[in-house]
């Protein structure tokens, strides 16, 4: 009886997470749409529901009902497992972002290195997804995307290391109450901006939206997939999206923190104020994908490699150097 | 590499510019219509739906010349005859295949009568292809549906014909 009382509580628990993030997942598409339509003069959806907010949810249900195409050529098992991995481990990564205090599914000590370790996964669902279809296009996208999103993860994690160095832990709630002084954004800018710029490849964003570029690879890995197996892994990019704004703010814009201590702001309940964060980096991703170009490959490398990390390693030196000079360091 | 540009690839002025131009346009007025609510003007020329008019006492324009079965590229349009009792040369068949059809505006520019036309309509589309093997009885129905906008187009037309 208490096992079954245990595990129908962190169900409870698991979906006051999971389906907040799935409705905002739709939103976010919603308001991605909208923005680009915006800056290029267009009205976006606007039919369905109030300001067509509920498109997202009129696509989902047409792609419930579509049929879905499974090539003869392809690897069947490996196929279908893939848009199932990539929402999957776009998802799970939600169990240890803090909303609050006390509002989060798992307070794990290593947080910071469970989101790394998964969204380091996440490659796997779009390799197999390019390499189960058989097919030219969808290989050549996984291809880009792999060497891409391992590339961009290695300055993502120098810039970590960065962030780390200032809180002394790695659970994500000391990360954020470390920065009820002052936000990381203000002594780590340059930081905040590579991994914004990171974060854009890291989620296949233009400018960096290389493996689905659809002038030269129809999309890219998504090519041969149908019907609901497409809708997931577009939820899973977009809860991708959604997570990497996440971690932006925890990082760096310090989480459900109020920007000041005033009892005005302090009416608003924690988990507004990161919801907010996360929207304000989400407008960012949506305005730069209206108005980028999209990189050439050589230069994608170019950005990561030669530029991003020497840079961030460089800030790794200076920022242990500063605290280790005017002995800062924190200590847990 | 001079030095102004290091600085702009440093600063990202570049980008930053760029940014602030896109949230400066994203509110000005939009240059796209709401379309099914909203629509755009239609040239009194336009070429869309086919109609066959009528005289005001209610009598067929249409003649039968078949005129129009001749010139048009596509041979689309099909015609039958016969005489009347009273010695006139009416149509029995009178069919447009609408999917034949491209819509060049030659059948109305061809006719004497002004009994073929094509009017502004243009969300006729449906759900099967039969539905768009146009036959008389459609045709005329189309005319006396859309008689008022069809005949001040021909006259807002007419200095130009």
């Amino acid at each position: 009886m208490e096992y079954i009382n245990l595990l129908f509580s962190e169900i409870y628990k698991i979906l006051y997470v999971l389906i907040p993030v799935l409705v905002s997942v739709a939103m976010i598409v919603w308001l991605d749409r909208r923005i680009w339509a915006f800056v290029q003069k267009r009205r976006g959806p606007n039919v369905v529901g109030p300001f067509g907010l509920f498109q997202t949810l009129a696509d989902a249900l047409k792609y419930i009902f579509k049929e879905i195409i499974i090539p003869a050529s392809s690897n069947k098992i490996i196929f279908i497992l893939a848009p199932i991995v990539t929402m999957t481990l776009a998802l799970i990564a939600w169990a240890v972002i803090p909303f609050s205090e006390d509002y989060v599914l798992a307070d794990i000590n290593v947080g910071i290195l469970y989101i790394f370790a998964i969204s380091s996964l996440g490659v796997y669902g779009i390799i197999m997804g390019g390499w189960a279809s058989n097919s030219k296009y969808p290989f050549l996208g996984s291809i880009r995307s792999a060497a891409q999103m391992v590339s961009y993860e290695v300055s993502i994690g120098v810039i970590i290391i960065n962030v780390l160095l200032c809180v002394g832990s790695l659970n994500l709630s000391d990360i954020v109450l470390a920065q009820e002084k002052i936000w990381f954004v203000i002594p780590l800018f340059p930081m905040f901006v590579i991994f914004f710029i990171s974060s854009l490849a890291e989620t296949n964003r233009p400018p960096f939206d290389l493996p689905e570029a659809e002038a030269e690879l129809v999309a890219g890995y998504q090519t041969e997939y149908s019907g609901m197996m497409y809708a997931m892994f577009w939820l899973g990019e977009y809860a991708n999206i959604l997570l990497m704004c996440a971690l932006g703010s925890i990082l760096f814009l310090g989480g459900w923190l109020a920007p000041m201590d005033t009892p005005l702001f302090e009416m608003v309940p924690p988990p507004a104020w990161l919801i907010l964060k996360i929207l304000f980096l989400f407008v960012l991703f949506a305005l730069i994908k209206a108005i980028v170009p999209r990189y050439r490959y050589d230069q994608l490398m170019r950005l990561g490699w030669k530029v991003f990390l020497p840079f961030s390693l460089i800030w790794v030196v200076l920022t242990s150097g500063y605290l280790l000079y005017f002995d800062l360091l924190p200590v847990y | 590499m001079n030095i102004i540009r290091i600085f702009k690839t440093v600063f990202l002025i570049d980008f930053l510019t760029g940014l602030l131009i896109a949230i400066k346009e994203s509110f000005k007025p939009k240059k796209t219509l709401n379309y099914p609510f909203e629509k755009g003007k239609i040239s009194p020329r336009y070429r869309g739906e086919h109609a066959l008019r009528r005289y005001p006492n209610g009598e067929e324009r249409c003649i039968a010349c078949k005129l129009c079965e001749a010139v048009c590229p596509a041979q689309a349009i099909t015609i039958e005859s016969t005489e009347r009792e009273d010695g006139s040369r009416k149509t029995t068949r009178y069919d447009i295949d609408m999917l034949k059809c491209i819509y060049c505006g030659l059948c109305e520019e061809s006719c004497p009568v002004d009994a073929i036309v094509q009017g502004p309509n243009f969300e006729f589309a449906t759900h099967t292809r039969e539905e768009l093997y146009y036959n008389k009885e459609k045709l005329l129905e189309n005319g006396d549906r859309w008689e008022n906008v069809l005949a001040a187009n021909i006259k807002a037309d007419n200095p130009y014909r």
